[in-house]
């Protein structure tokens, strides 16, 4: 490999370092007009009455859209649309859009607007509602019996509040018409969700809305569903014949985009005395909003992570009169691996082995769910890895065994696991006759670095250097690609490259393997490659064209190539996966109860790297993350007013630099054929996956104490 | 379901492949629905490429949309001398314009962002009369006669900062959102450091002021919130602007084929 | 935010004179918490006076004392030489304050005049007496993991946030301020104890300013702790967040035998919380870690915590000894 696997900056860093990159309020559209959204007060009830008049009257105010007056779409699933009708699901539901010539006049004649309700009661506390149970996979064996048979038992109950993904910028659009012809840049992890939502909303064609997302500071699962404001947004251009631009205020992001649910869970392990898992029963319950059912994959990734032959994974909803939650990094993974991963923990001490151990005494060489093969699975390599490079071996089992003045120090660990997941991806690639490249796919670029990854490997794929190579997203202009989400991106519109790569070779081959006298005269196809700026043979590397002879002999000023990737059926014959082993010390100040996450160390498999230093990033990205989880995130609600309130940064804590100490990764490459030609996973979420269980049993090792509930404030140990 | 929305139902079939990733993700119901539509099987459209430059071009600083302006009203309207990146600018705002929405609605320097608007996450940060500040929660009017730098106005040219090189060669940012910010503060923390300022770290354990230790940096850095993580990234950029220490790669890889203990260190290999 | 008049002031009496004539007229200075909950609609002021650009920024040696300009900023006093040397107490809870950028734009004065960080008192859908007489007390009885174990009332159990503040309790300072009734140049002169209320029956009122007087300066009596002091501040992240728990704490020792102790409490209380009983039974005794814990233990006995932060109890206990651990090390 020339360009993969090596270490490339970012195409888009200087445009980031500088302040030129746009995001989507930052464009420059003619004459603005702004958009402010006021929020319901109430959880639960009617809009009996909205008066706009005051607001209405202030100079600058030019329109104030509410139920009475806005567009009605009709509805085409239970998904939560604004200004419908009178009904108030849920706080802070967006009840009007004041929409003025200043940013400053809008907020405060949003000030001004008055609204009465019929108030009702609503139910947002967690322990007092009553649970639903959905969709779960079926038990494997018998569960109930073989725990209860079990000579060694754990069994117990963790939760995790309510988290907001908190990117850091906030949801934003700037929509302006041209006849009936809409523009929206929008913060999304996918345009053409937005583009199918708009035009449905419009009743307008899907290729009259075109949506622009080039930049997008941070998501993390928060634009994956198009959230309510572009619709408003493009309603209040069209109302007011003029670009609008809405923009949540932090306080807004917390109501309107989803999160976290909450997620109480239950696990019971029986296991031998050797250590042989016996019986797992994972159960779990998260809330949900009144009006839609939100489930992920809580008690899914549990049953694929160690040899166990009795399994259960129930899952359960508790219906809330709170908006509707969504993915956030590492969906439902990081939730159930916090409690499993926790869980065997407790077990590695009620049974005396090592953790490290006891999870390769249950390895799993074979999916234990549907008995298919691992397309490739090096977990075992990164736990024997991760422990090297961590001196795992210098632990002592026994909790406050080590100190560091009055440091309690503890080392803990747990496995990370995601899917490798691939969807269809369109891409087109344009190869000029100067020698340059244009690449483009419709998928986005929320900041793990698809820029330079797609750059990198359509460098490789068609043999010309990256600096040649223009990546273009974020476009309905572009091919249909995938919403990045689920870190498939990489592995979608890869392939997709390396597929229309291989068109491009047959186009170039098609001018010159009839002419006589070409070094490639009578050549095949499958004898070919782009390397090195040439189209040559494989074997034999001196028999080749410079690919812009190609074009210039045949007189062609491009070669243009569209095509769509779709997974292989093999896939389908394996259960492809990416796995880490998770690596922590923390430090806990044994009076205050204050911890530090000192030294992480990751070993990961995710097949192959494309470039180390964004993945690095991401790994880093995936530990903070893990921090902020375990020792800091928490949305707090008053159950008395249904109303969530610490939907701030000062409130809501995520990390901070001093937060975070010395991370390292390790990648364990896998060579897997079967996830896809070029053999790569993603891992966006895989490393935050096992790094909130690890540090919850480092705490323990560190002071003895088993903390369920998240997050590990130092009030919680004291 | 109404018939306009057929192309949801058509998702609703799917290759084994896609049914077998929704249930990896334990995506089910009406989010299931909505997945789909995103995922998105159908045909892709024609793709032209000029438009697309043509636009990004535009992104670049160029004007959409051209609709007549009518005159705005300013409600308390002040006027305001200052300078921004050494330009002279004269601004009339409403006294309730902050320096950031200043910034970003009236000069067009939208580097500076808004990540909170409230002085939680400092990716507003500017430099001030040579002191780091929130824009946020400066108002505009109270700016007269100061002289401020954003993230625009670092760059000579072509030729840029080195602490924005250095977030570049560290990978010191992910989405980029916060970095405005990140840089701007840690430009002026390498003043404050040549100073001698002190923070909560050496006032509380002492230590150097002029040279500062790692813990020390990150606590300087604490003012600017990072969501992507790239905090040990960001102390490898400062640390190198700083003191000139460079950093070596926190990661490296383990091949299969290689003999276990026998890792290649790759982590000098760049394209 | 609500539209206001903006004026800038260049002197004080120009100052004091304008807001006297405005009920609803505000000073502003840093503007660090006042934009921030004008943003909020918590605050709405008609009228702003922008008091920064007077020459109140000097930190100077008078008599006694140490002398701290209202309008200095946060971070040049925490760095001012005759604070790092003589006053190090009060550099270090500078810098446990906020960020490098908020204390870069703070003013000495303002950060006096910081208002609660209460979640019920910054959503004015909320009930809450502080912002709105007579509207109740959501916190009491919700969530209140944040706030007083000290001193609350029935009315109100929020907390002061300042960390600056726990200092200058400790520290005896003295707040010097000018309004509409006094001479020209010639101060009030409030002890810091009586600076800062307790919320009683009217938690409106933050502390003992009236409407139109404006802080010139704030006077630090000079004192022996500089060796032994230490501000401690423990919190749910290592940076940039408000204290659950702070402690101010200096000592004059004679070999091990106490003979000035200062003990102050943050976060627990509507006010800087002064440890008198801590100090009293310290004082005289050996600075030994018994003696710690029993100061502690006294001190929290007449703590009263709410639903949420019963915590903060033995947090603060092990605050405080571990504090004075720290300073007489």
């Amino acid at each position: 490999m020339r360009y993969i696997g090596k270490e490339m900056s970012r195409v888009d860093g200087v445009a980031k370092v500088t302040g030129k990159a746009r995001y989507a309020s930052e464009y420059k559209v003619n004459n603005p007009a702004y958009g402010y959204i006021v929020q319901s007060e109430i959880a639960k009830g009617t809009i009996k009455s909205i008066d706009v008049s005051k607001a209405e009257k202030l100079p600058g105010v030019l329109k104030i859209l509410t139920h009475r007056n806005s567009l009605k779409v009709e509805e085409q699933s239970r998904q939560f649309r604004a200004l419908q009708n009178d009904k108030i699901v849920f706080c802070g539901q967006p009840i009007a859009l004041v929409i003025a010539d200043t940013f400053e006049q809008a907020r405060y004649a949003a000030n001004l607007v008055s609204v009465e309700y019929d108030r009702e009661q609503s139910a947002t506390d967690f322990d007092n509602l009553g649970r639903t149970q959905t969709r779960s996979s079926p038990a494997r064996g018998k569960p109930a019996e073989e725990f209860e048979a079990a000579p060694v038992k754990i069994e117990a109950e963790y939760s995790i509040p309510i988290e907001h993904h908190n990117p850091m910028e906030p949801h934003a659009a700037t929509a302006f018409w041209e006849g009936d012809k809409l523009t929206i840049f929008d913060k999304s992890q996918g345009v053409y969700g937005v583009r199918g939502h708009l035009a449905r909303s419009f009743g307008i064609a899907a290729e009259n809305v075109n949506v622009i997302s080039l930049f997008v500071g941070g998501a993390f699962g928060a634009s994956l569903n198009v959230n309510y404001y572009p619709f408003i947004t493009a309603l209040a251009a069209k109302e007011v014949g003029r670009p609008v631009k809405v923009n949540y205020t932090r306080r807004q992001m917390f109501t309107g985009h989803g999160y976290r649910p909450y997620t109480a869970q239950k696990v019971s392990i029986g296991a031998g005395s050797d250590g042989k898992l016996r019986s797992i029963i994972h159960e779990a319950a998260t809330n949900t909003s009144s009006y839609e059912d939100f489930t992920e994959g809580t008690t899914r990734f549990g049953r694929t992570l160690y040899q166990c032959p009795n399994y259960d994974s129930p899952y359960y909803l508790l219906k809330s009169d709170l908006p509707t939650p969504t993915w956030m990094r590492a969906p439902g993974a990081v939730s159930g691996a916090f409690a499993i991963e926790s869980a065997i923990d407790e077990l590695a001490y009620k049974l005396d082995i090592d953790p490290v151990e006891l999870r390769l005494i249950n390895y799993a060489e074979k999916d234990p769910d549907s008995g298919k093969p691992f397309s490739s699975k090096e977990l075992k390599t990164c736990f024997t890895r991760g422990a090297k490079k961590f001196g795992w071996e210098r632990r002592k089992m026994e909790p406050r065994s080590m100190r560091d003045g009055n440091w309690l120090v503890g080392w803990g660990t747990a496995t990370g696991t995601w899917g490798a997941f691939q969807a269809p991806a369109g891409v087109n690639i344009r190869l000029n006759n100067d020698g340059t490249v244009l690449v483009g796919s419709g998928t986005t670029d929320i900041g793990p670095g698809t820029y330079t990854v797609i750059t990198i490997i359509a460098a490789e794929v068609l043999g010309i250097a990256p600096e040649k190579i223009t990546f273009k997203l974020g476009d309905t202009d572009l091919p249909r690609a995938p919403s990045q989400g689920g870190s498939l991106t990489t592995a979608s519109v890869g392939s997709a490259v390396y597929g229309a790569a291989g068109e491009v070779r047959k186009k170039l081959l098609s001018f010159v393997d009839k002419k006589d006298g070409s070094p490639l005269f009578g050549a095949k196809f499958e004898e070919t490659e782009l390397a090195d700026g040439n189209l040559r043979l494989k074997n034999d590397p001196s028999k080749g064209i410079r690919i812009v002879d190609v074009l210039k002999e045949a007189q062609m000023a491009y070669v243009e190539v569209d095509y769509q990737s779709s997974p292989s059926p093999e896939r389908q014959n394996y259960t492809t996966m990416a796995h880490g082993a998770q690596f922590v010390e923390v430090k806990v100040e044994e009076r205050l109860g204050i911890v530090k996450v000192t030294k992480v160390v990751e070993a990961t498999a995710c097949g192959r790297i494309i470039n180390p230093l964004t993945s690095h990033s991401q790994e880093m990205g995936g530990v903070v993350w893990g921090i902020g989880m375990a020792l800091h995130e928490a949305t707090e609600i008053d159950h008395r007013y249904g109303k969530m309130m610490t939907t701030n940064l000062a409130d809501y804590h995520v990390p901070v630099n001093a937060d975070v100490h010395f991370i390292e990764t390790e990648f364990v490459e896998e060579k897997d054929e079967i996830v896809n030609e070029l053999g790569i996973k993603g891992m966006g979420e895989l490393c935050l996956v096992g790094i909130p269980a690890a540090i919850a049993n480092a705490v323990f090792h560190a002071t003895g104490k088993r903390v369920r509930d998240l997050p590990i404030t130092p009030d919680k140990l004291l | 379901m109404p018939d306009q929305f057929e192309d949801l139902r058509e998702a609703e079939e799917l290759s084994e492949d896609e049914e077998r990733l929704l249930d990896e993700l334990g995506i089910t119901g009406e989010s299931r629905r909505r997945f789909l539509g995103q995922v998105g099987v159908a045909g892709f459209s024609i793709f032209a490429m000029q438009v697309i430059a043509q636009r990004q071009a535009l992104a670049a600083g160029g004007t959409y949309s051209e609709a007549a302006a009518d005159p705005i009203s300013l409600e308390n309207a002040v006027k305001v001398v200052f300078k921004v990146n050494g330009e002279k600018k004269t601004v009339e705002v409403d006294s309730r314009m902050t320096l950031l929405d200043t910034l970003r609605e009236k000069l067009d320097l939208t580097g500076s962002k808004k990540g909170c608007d409230h002085g939680q996450c400092g990716a507003c940060t500017v430099i001030a009369d040579g002191q780091r500040v929130l824009s946020c929660l400066t108002l505009a009017a109270t700016c007269e006669g100061k002289e401020v730098t954003t993230i625009e106005g670092l760059a000579k040219g072509e030729e840029l900062h080195p602490m924005q090189s250095a977030f570049i060669k560290y990978d010191a940012f992910q989405c980029g959102y916060c970095t405005p910010g990140q840089i701007c503060s840690a430009v002026a923390l390498i003043d404050e450091a040549a100073r001698g300022d002190a923070s909560y770290v050496t006032a509380v354990e002492g230590g150097s002021n002029t040279k500062l230790s790692d813990d020390d940096i990150r606590e300087r850095m604490s003012g600017n919130i990072c969501r992507c993580g790239a905090y040990p990234n960001i102390l490898k950029a400062v640390k190198e602007v700083h003191k000139g220490e460079e950093t070596a790669a926190t990661w490296k890889f383990h091949r299969p084929d290689e003999k276990a203990g026998a890792d290649k260190e790759v982590a000098d290999e760049t394209v | 935010m609500r539209p206001f008049k903006f004026n800038s002031a260049s002197n004080v009496r120009d100052a004091v004179n304008a807001v006297s004539k405005n009920d609803s007229a505000k000073f502003i200075a840093g503007g660090t918490n006042l934009v921030d909950l004008m943003k909020e609609d918590v605050e709405r002021p008609t009228e702003l006076v922008d008091v920064s650009r007077i020459d109140l920024r000097q930190i100077r040696s008078e008599g006694d004392s140490i002398i701290i300009g209202a309008m200095a900023k946060n971070t040049e006093t925490a760095n001012h030489p005759l604070v790092k040397m003589n006053l190090p107490l009060l550099s270090q809870a500078i810098f446990a304050g906020a960020s490098p950028q908020i204390r870069n734009m703070a003013t000495n004065g303002g950060n006096l005049m910081q208002r609660t960080r209460c979640v019920y008192f910054y959503d004015t859908s909320m009930p809450c007496n502080k912002r709105e007489k007579g509207s109740g007390c959501a916190a009491k009885e919700g969530l209140n993991r944040m706030h007083a174990i000290f001193g609350w009332s029935d009315e109100c159990v929020a907390v002061h946030p300042s960390d600056m503040c726990v200092a200058l309790a400790a520290l005896d300072a003295v707040v010097r301020v000018e309004g509409p009734d006094g001479k020209e140049g010639k101060a009030r002169e409030i002890g810091f104890a009586d600076f800062h209320r307790l919320p009683a029956d009217d938690p409106t009122r933050d502390n003992t300013l009236k409407h139109g007087e404006l802080i010139t300066a704030i006077s630090i009596p000079k004192n022996r702790f500089a060796r032994n002091s230490y501000y401690l501040k423990v919190r749910d992240r290592a940076s940039y967040a408000f204290a659950l728990v702070s402690v101010a704490a200096a000592a004059e020792l004679d070999g091990k035998k106490i003979n000035a102790v200062r003990i102050a409490l943050g976060g627990v209380a509507h006010k800087p919380w002064r440890a008198s009983k801590a100090e009293s039974f310290l004082k005289g005794n050996e600075a030994v870690a018994e003696n710690f814990e029993k100061a502690a233990a006294l001190e929290l006995e007449g703590a009263k915590p709410l639903g949420h932060n019963e915590y903060k109890v033995e947090l603060a206990k092990r605050a405080i000894v571990r504090a004075l651990q720290k300073a007489v090390r």
